[in-house]
């Protein structure tokens, strides 16, 4: 996997968070929640020094991390795009808008793209089942979206014009 | 003590509390099956995730089965351990588990001793009523591992193994659901992590899931060509184990028919591994002689306690975790590369070959083994000091192909020069031997006089940490023994910390030393094969007529020919090794 450098001021906060929960091994999924909501994401990088300085090993942090879907490797796009995967979006079509993103946007589930813009996820019912399929970008929540609407909705982001409203159309 | 009464199929039962119902049914001789449960009995080692459900029993009273390995009896329980109703629970349980698993068995490397194709077969599964999506995960291949996850039952005893009992934490649990997988951190190979291929987790694995990589082939191939000279050695754990994979009772001490099947297999020459024991012993005793002389005339830079490195798997555990401590550590190679160091060239001398033409094979009850064979340290001009590393099971593989009956092969003896062994190199397959050989050369160079007795009880045992203070006329030297790298971990943190009292320590990765290898046949959680193998490793020494290694004539011989003394510059070179600092490379 690529490597990336952390800076020693990156690794102290880190250090800085473990420390706070006593570096136990069993406050790991404390120390995890607490560094994502403080860098964004959990690099593989990150995860390492997190297994070191809470004398565990890289292999069962890397466990915790993919347990929990809430928990990310990947850095957030400008736009996290979500996608509803809950029963009443899935039954109305919401795979297929999944498959529309990642083809407009050249990514899996999971990825961003290239310049940082977009990143892609699945999440479970949003509780908004009355407009499945949902998709959230960011804070905004789109109901009732239709595979041929995904060029547009991105396109309004990529230029620039983002809507505050919610869209139940 | 408070005591628990209750029943198991209409028989009462008096247990202590805190007992499962598995443990209190296995008192009074009731059978319930498992599947992710494993205890290694004396040696503190247990898998129990309850998982798997398959152990489920019926409880009066309770609405719903209760998993047997892990619920704890009460007062009053009254438990059914074959009601309809668990029955065809397991057999559900079952199907649904083989719902999403290769049904390889014809070619799988486990079949015929797959804890759950033999589940299967109890529990009288013919027909699948499940179907659904199959998970698939790619194969991952290693120098002596191969992970071939599709057959993982998530069973978890390998997680155990790793993290509790080798303290190695390469494999994780890791994805949830259906696509949950025992895996290294961020799902690199294994010959990217920290894995020192002790192979345990290749011992537990209930499946094929974990199998080690298989070279009979390479060897079969060797063996007919008729350019090539095949030597093959052998290691001293695999005679008392071999047996077992022909119907032998664990224990039975089998070297004569080893020897003879390796012949009719085609081997040139069948030598010992035991002879390149008392080898070693020459050179890491001197070793520790050396420094134990200059540390009690009072100098400071000499480090103590010396550590064994025979086991490659060690080597390995310390070059990713205490690099700072790799120059404690002997410097003396494994047996298996004094070995094929000396056949390489001594031996190669002596039949007037090129080393390229002579092939080193090992039988060794060990996986590590085969990835020591691949270090650069031991090749000259890429050619291998040691071609090809089998594992017991390999061997025994290799003689059913071969059409040989082993059980009723004669006895033979090994060939000369490097098969003449003591019991000193014996007892190097369990835990306590390589420094109970070492103390008896030791002692007698040192004193320059003769041992007084030959076996030294204080040193022997199953004990996941041993120490004993030996006196060598008027000199008590201090000795640790450690198995099982979790134990290892605890005494180098005390030299780390400066607390270690100890001038020498033996080390060995596998509980129970290398009769408890990862290449040996599976034990199925049965710790009393470990203990009878054991036994017949010290039988094997008291019978024969040398038992210390510097009386082996033929390395006396050895060293006057060839080698001139232990520590020697050509011993050096040959017999000697340095370690790396492998703390950059884990991913
Ligand atoms: S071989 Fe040993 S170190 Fe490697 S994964 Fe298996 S148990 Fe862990
Ligand atoms: S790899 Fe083997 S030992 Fe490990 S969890 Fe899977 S089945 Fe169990
Ligand atoms: S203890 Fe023996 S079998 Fe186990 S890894 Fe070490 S050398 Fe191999
Ligand atoms: S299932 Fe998508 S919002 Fe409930
Ligand atoms: S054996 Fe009891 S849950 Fe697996």
């Amino acid at each position: 996997m690529p490597k990336i450098k952390l800076s020693d001021s990156t690794i102290n906060i880190i250090k800085g968070i473990c420390a706070e929960f006593q570096n136990k091994e069993s406050e790991l999924i404390n120390v995890l929640h607490k560094t994502q909501v403080k860098l964004g994401y959990l690099p593989a990088e990150v995860q390492e020094v997190i297994a070191r300085e809470l004398h565990s090993s890289v292999a069962r942090v890397y466990g915790v991390v993919t347990f929990y879907s809430f928990f990310t490797m990947i850095p957030k796009g400008e736009f996290p795009i979500s996608i509803c995967m809950g029963t009443a979006c899935y039954v109305r079509g919401a795979e297929q808008v999944l498959s529309e993103f990642k083809r407009q946007l050249k990514v899996e589930v999971g990825e961003s793209t290239s310049d940082g813009k977009f990143s892609l996820n699945c999440l479970r019912c949003v509780g908004a089942c009355g407009l499945a399929p949902v998709v959230t970008i960011g804070e905004k929540v789109y109901g009732r979206v239709a595979p041929t609407q995904v060029k547009e909705i991105i396109a309004e982001y990529r230029q620039g014009n983002i809507q505050n409203d919610v869209k139940t159309d | 003590m408070d005591v628990i009464n209750l029943t198991i199929d209409n028989k009462p039962v008096v247990v202590k509390k805190g007992t499962t119902i598995l443990q209190a049914a296995k008192e009074i001789g009731v059978h319930i099956p498992t599947l992710c449960y494993m205890k290694l009995e004396d040696l503190n080692i247990e898998n129990k995730p309850g998982g798997c459900r398959i152990c489920v029993v019926e409880v009066e009273g309770r609405r719903n089965l209760a998993p047997a390995c892990c619920t704890e009896v009460h007062d009053g329980m009254v438990v059914n351990s074959h009601s309809i109703r668990a029955i065809n629970a397991r057999r559900t349980v079952m199907e649904l588990i083989l719902s999403d698993h290769p049904t390889d068995c014809l070619i799988c490397a486990k079949s015929g001793n797959c804890d759950l194709q033999n589940m299967a077969h109890y529990l009288g599964i013919r027909k699948i009523h499940y179907e659904g999506e199959q998970s698939h995960y790619r194969k991952d291949t290693s120098p002596a591992i191969i992970r071939d996850v599709d057959k993982c039952i998530m069973c978890r005893r390998c997680e155990m193994m790793c993290n509790e009992v080798q303290t190695v934490g390469v494999l994780s649990a890791i994805n949830r659901g259906f696509n949950s997988v025992v895996a290294p951190a961020f799902e690199m190979n294994l010959d990217h992590s920290v894995c020192t291929y002790c192979g345990q987790c290749v011992a537990v694995c209930p499946t094929g899931a974990l199998t080690e990589v298989d070279e009979t082939g390479k060897v079969v191939r060797v063996l007919s060509d008729p350019t090539k000279t095949v030597i093959v050695q052998t290691a001293p754990a695999v005679r008392a184990a071999l047996g077992e994979e022909f119907d032998m009772e664990a224990g039975t001490l089998v070297t004569g028919k080893l020897v003879a099947a390796l012949r009719r297999l085609g081997f040139d020459y069948v030598f010992d591994t035991d002879f390149a024991a008392d080898l070693t012993i020459m050179e890491e005793g001197t070793e520790l002689l050396n420094r134990l002389g200059k540390h009690l005339a009072g100098d400071k830079n000499v480090k103590l306690p010396i550590l064994t490195s025979c086991c490659p798997a060690w080597v390995k555990f310390f070059e990713h975790q205490f690099p700072d401590m790799k120059d404690i550590p002997s410097t003396a190679r494994s047996p298996q590369q004094m070995f094929g160091s000396i056949a390489k060239t001594y031996f190669a001398d002596k039949l007037g070959i090129k080393r390229e033409d002579l092939v080193v094979v090992s039988i060794m009850p060990c996986v590590a083994k085969k990835y020591e064979c691949g270090r650069d340290e031991f090749k000259v001009n890429k050619n291998p000091d040691v071609d090809y590393a089998l594992t017991t099971r390999e061997l025994a593989a290799l003689i059913k192909i071969s059409n040989i009956n082993f059980r009723t092969l004669p006895n033979e003896e090994f060939d000369n020069p490097l098969g003449e062994s003591t019991g000193a190199g014996v007892i190097f397959g369990t835990t306590g031997g390589v420094i109970e050989a070492a103390v008896r050369t030791a002692y007698e160079l040192h004193t320059k006089k003769e041992l007084p007795r030959l076996d030294f009880d204080e040193l022997r045992g199953m004990e996941g940490i041993r120490k004993a203070t030996i006196d060598f006329g008027g000199t008590p030297i201090n000795i640790g023994i450690a198995h099982g790298l979790g134990n290892a971990r605890k005494l180098l943190e005390e030299i780390q910390a400066g607390k270690s009292e100890f001038h020498a320590i033996e080390i060995m990765s596998c509980p129970g030393g290398c009769i408890g290898g990862g290449g040996q046949p599976y034990h199925h959680g049965n710790a009393e094969i470990l203990k009878k193998r054991q036994k017949a490793i010290y039988q094997e020494d008291s019978k024969k007529a040398i038992r210390k290694s510097h009386k082996n004539p033929y390395i006396i011989k050895l060293y006057d020919e060839f080698l001139g003394h232990p520590m020697s510059e050509k011993a050096h070179h040959l017999l000697h090794t340095a370690y790396f600092d492998r703390t950059e490379e884990k991913g």
